[in-house]
C-alpha cells in the first residue's frame, strides 16, 4: 500500500512539472513581451523593466526561479496587467469564490446523483427509474454553457425569483443558480453510473446469498451492496473533479460571480499571461491532487485491487 | 422415430445443386442489429438532415451571414422575429444579420471541428496505442506513462492558453484539440491490441516474416476497426462540446465566423431585450446534434458488440 502511495506520488509530481513547463514555454513562445505596447519604450528602460522581472536571465533559470517562487512561499508573480497586484492577491480574491459554490456543486452531484441512481435501481422500471434514465440521458447534452442561459430565462427573466448573476458575498439566492447550472450533468453521470453499478451488484451471488437467509432489506442494501455500488462511481469523482473545475470558468463568466474564472478569461483576453498561468498551475495542481487522493482511496477500500 | 423421407430426399437434392445457405457477414449482422434500433435510426435521420442543412442551408436564403439588414436595425425586437415574408426564417440576431445564414455557418464551423477532431484522435490514438500494446515491455511503459501524464494535466485550461498565445483561429482550434483528444483513444487501442497481438493470424505472420509496422498497419488496425468506429461516434460530441465551451468563453473562433457555442453566448447575451430566437435556434441545433450522435454511438456499441447483447 505504501509502495503504491509512493509511486502514485512519484508520476505526480512529474506531472505538474511538466504542466508548469509547458506552460511557461507556450507564454515565452508568445509573440510580443507583456511589455509591448503601442508607444515603445526606450531599450534602456525596457532593459531594467525586464531585469526587475528577471525576464533577462536565460529562460531555464527563469523556469527554475519560478518554480522555486511557487514551491518556497507560493508565489506566482505579478501580474502584467494590473500593476497594483500580483497574481495571488487575484487567486486570494477569486478562489474563495469559485470554491464555494464548486463544492457545493459536488456535493449536489454526488448525494442528489447517487441518491437518484440508487433509487432508480431499487425500483427498476418504475417511474422513477424512466425519470432518472430520462434526466440523464436528457442532461448529457445540457453541459453548463446551455443550463446556465436556460436558468436564468426561467427563474430570472419570465419568474422573477433568483437573482441572474452576481455574488453578494454568497447570499443563499445568489448561489441556487449557479450551482444547479454547474452540477445538472454530472448529476446525471453519477446517477446514471449508480444506477448500473446497483443494477450489476443487485444480481451477483452474495446479494442472492443474504436474500435467502433472509436479511433485512434495508441492510442487504445498506451494509452489503453499497459498497461495492459506489466504487465505480467513485472512479468517476476523479474526471468528474477536474470537468467541474472547468465548468467553473463558465458559471464564473456567465454568472458574474468574481471567482476566478472571471479573471481566467479576462486575462486570456487581455494577454496577462501571468494570471493564465498561475491559474493553470493552481487547477491542474489540484487536479493531481484530487486525482492522487481518488486513487489512493480507490485501492483503500477495494480490496480486489492489489498494486 | 420417423424419418420424413420425402424432405430427406429434398435436402440431399438441395446438397447435390450446392444451394447455399447465405452467410451473414459481421457487418450485415451488425447492420441489421443498427437498423432494429429505432432511436439510433431517427438519429441518423435527423443527423443528415442537420449535414444536409449545413451544406445546402445558404441556398435557401437570399441573405448572407454578414450582410447586415438596415430596415430593422435597432428594432430588432419587434422587426427581427423569425418570419417568411422578409426572408429572415429564424429571424436576425441584435446587429440585424440574417439568423438562419448564421446558424448554417455555426453549424458547418462546429460540425467540422467535431468531425476533424475526432479524425485527428482516431488517427493518432489508435496508431499511437497500437503501437504501443504490440511493442510491449519498456517501451509500451514509457509510452502509456506519457499518456498517465498528459490525461493529468486540465486540458481545457492549456488549450484556452495555446488559442491565446498562437492566436485565436480555427486552424489552432484544430491543432489544440487534436493534441488532446488523442489520449483515450490511444489507451482503448491498445487494451484491445493486447488480446489480439497473441492470437494466430498474428502469429502466422510474424512466421512469415513480416515486419512489425506492417503487421500493425494490416492485421492489427483493421481488427480494431469496431470499437474505433463506436468511440469516435461519442468523440464527435465530446469535439462539439470542447470548441463549444470555448467560443462560449469568446476564446474559440472569431468573427465573422462563428460556432454553435459563440451563437448560444450572443443568444444568452441577447435574450433580456426579448430576442429569444437568438438563444433558441443555434441551442435547438447544438442539441439535436449532440442527442443524435449519442444516440447513433449507444446503437453502434449494441450493434458492433455482439457480447453484449
Amino acid at each position: 500500500m505504501l509502495s503504491y502511495i509512493l509511486r502514485r506520488v512519484a508520476i505526480a509530481i512529474p506531472t505538474l512539472l511538466l504542466l508548469i513547463i509547458i506552460s511557461f514555454l507556450l507564454m515565452h513562445a508568445a509573440p510580443g513581451g507583456p511589455f509591448t505596447s503601442e508607444r515603445p519604450l526606450p531599450p534602456a528602460v525596457l532593459a531594467n523593466i525586464e531585469a526587475k522581472y528577471g525576464l533577462n536571465n536565460p529562460i531555464y533559470v527563469q523556469i527554475i526561479n519560478y518554480i522555486g517562487g511557487i514551491i518556497t512561499e507560493f508565489d506566482f508573480g505579478p501580474s502584467f496587467k494590473y500593476k497594483d497586484r500580483s497574481v495571488n492577491d487575484i487567486i486570494a480574491h477569486g478562489f474563495p469564490v469559485t470554491l464555494t459554490y464548486g463544492f457545493l456543486s459536488f456535493a449536489v452531484a454526488v448525494i442528489v446523483g447517487g441518491a437518484l441512481g440508487i433509487a432508480a435501481a431499487l425500483k427498476q422500471n418504475s417511474w422513477l427509474d424512466y425519470f432518472a434514465v430520462g434526466v440523464s440521458i436528457g442532461a448529457q447534452v445540457l453541459p453548463n454553457f446551455v443550463m446556465a442561459p436556460i436558468l436564468v430565462l426561467v427563474f430570472t427573466l419570465w419568474l422573477g425569483w433568483l437573482p441572474g448573476g452576481g455574488w453578494n458575498d454568497g447570499q443563499w439566492n445568489h448561489l441556487i443558480l449557479p450551482v444547479i447550472a454547474l452540477s445538472t450533468s454530472y448529476m446525471a453521470s453519477v446517477a446514471r453510473l449508480t444506477r448500473s453499478s446497483m443494477l450489476e451488484v443487485l444480481h451477483t451471488n452474495f446479494i442472492r446469498t443474504a436474500m435467502a437467509k433472509g436479511l433485512p432489506y434495508k441492510v442487504i442494501i445498506f451494509k452489503h451492496a453499497l459498497k461495492p455500488t459506489l466504487l465505480p462511481v467513485m472512479s468517476y469523482l476523479g474526471p468528474a473533479f477536474v470537468s467541474m473545475i472547468t465548468g467553473s470558468v463558465i458559471i464564473d463568466m456567465y454568472f458574474s460571480t468574481g471567482g476566478i474564472g472571471q479573471f481566467y478569461v479576462n486575462s486570456a483576453l487581455n494577454r496577462d499571461y501571468a494570471v493564465m498561468m498561475g491559474i493553470t498551475i493552481l487547477i491542474g495542481g489540484l487536479t493531481i491532487l484530487f486525482n492522487l487522493i481518488v486513487d489512493i482511496l480507490y485501492a483503500w477500500v477495494d480490496p480486489k485491487i492489489r498494486y | 422415430m420417423m424419418v420424413d423421407v420425402q424432405k430427406m430426399e429434398q435436402l440431399a437434392d438441395n446438397l447435390a445443386v450446392q444451394e447455399e445457405v447465405q452467410g451473414r457477414s459481421l457487418f450485415a449482422d451488425a447492420r441489421r442489429r443498427f437498423l432494429k434500433n429505432k432511436a439510433a435510426v431517427v438519429s441518423l435521420i435527423i443527423l443528415c438532415a442537420v449535414l444536409l442543412f449545413s451544406i445546402f442551408g445558404h441556398m435557401i436564403t437570399a441573405w448572407s451571414n454578414e450582410e447586415i439588414d438596415w430596415g430593422i436595425l435597432g428594432q430588432i425586437a419587434e422587426l427581427g422575429a423569425p418570419s417568411i415574408e422578409n426572408g429572415h426564417y429564424f429571424g436576425t440576431d441584435q446587429l440585424g444579420r440574417d439568423l438562419f445564414a448564421r446558424v448554417v455557418q455555426g453549424t458547418q464551423v462546429s460540425l467540422m471541428v467535431g468531425i476533424v477532431g475526432a479524425l485527428i484522435a482516431v488517427v493518432v490514438g489508435t496508431l499511437y496505442g497500437a503501437i504501443a500494446g504490440y511493442t510491449g515491455g519498456k517501451v509500451d511503459n514509457v509510452m502509456m506513462r506519457i499518456v498517465d501524464i498528459l490525461q493529468s494535466i486540465p486540458y481545457m485550461f492549456v488549450l484556452i492558453l495555446l488559442l491565446v498565445v498562437f492566436g485565436r483561429s480555427i486552424f489552432m482550434l484544430f491543432v489544440g484539440i487534436g493534441l488532446i483528444s488523442w489520449l483515450d483513444m490511444s489507451r482503448i487501442a491498445r487494451g484491445q491490441t493486447l488480446t489480439l497481438k497473441n492470437k494466430e493470424f498474428v502469429e502466422a505472420a510474424v512466421a512469415t516474416g513480416v515486419k512489425p509496422i506492417t503487421i500493425i498497419l494490416r492485421h492489427i488496425v483493421p481488427n480494431l476497426l469496431g470499437v474505433v468506429v463506436v468511440y469516435s461516434t461519442l468523440l464527435v460530441p465530446q469535439m462539439i462540446l470542447t470548441e463549444s465551451f470555448i467560443s462560449f468563453l469568446g476564446l474559440g473562433v472569431q468573427e465573422p465566423n462563428t460556432s454553435w457555442g459563440a451563437m448560444i453566448a450572443e443568444g444568452a447575451g441577447a435574450m433580456q431585450y426579448g430576442t429569444l430566437w437568438q438563444l433558441a435556434f443555434p441551442m435547438f441545433f447544438f442539441i439535436i446534434t449532440l442527442f443524435s450522435f449519442f444516440f447513433i454511438g449507444d446503437g453502434l456499441r449494441d450493434a458492433l458488440d455482439p457480447k453484449d447483447r
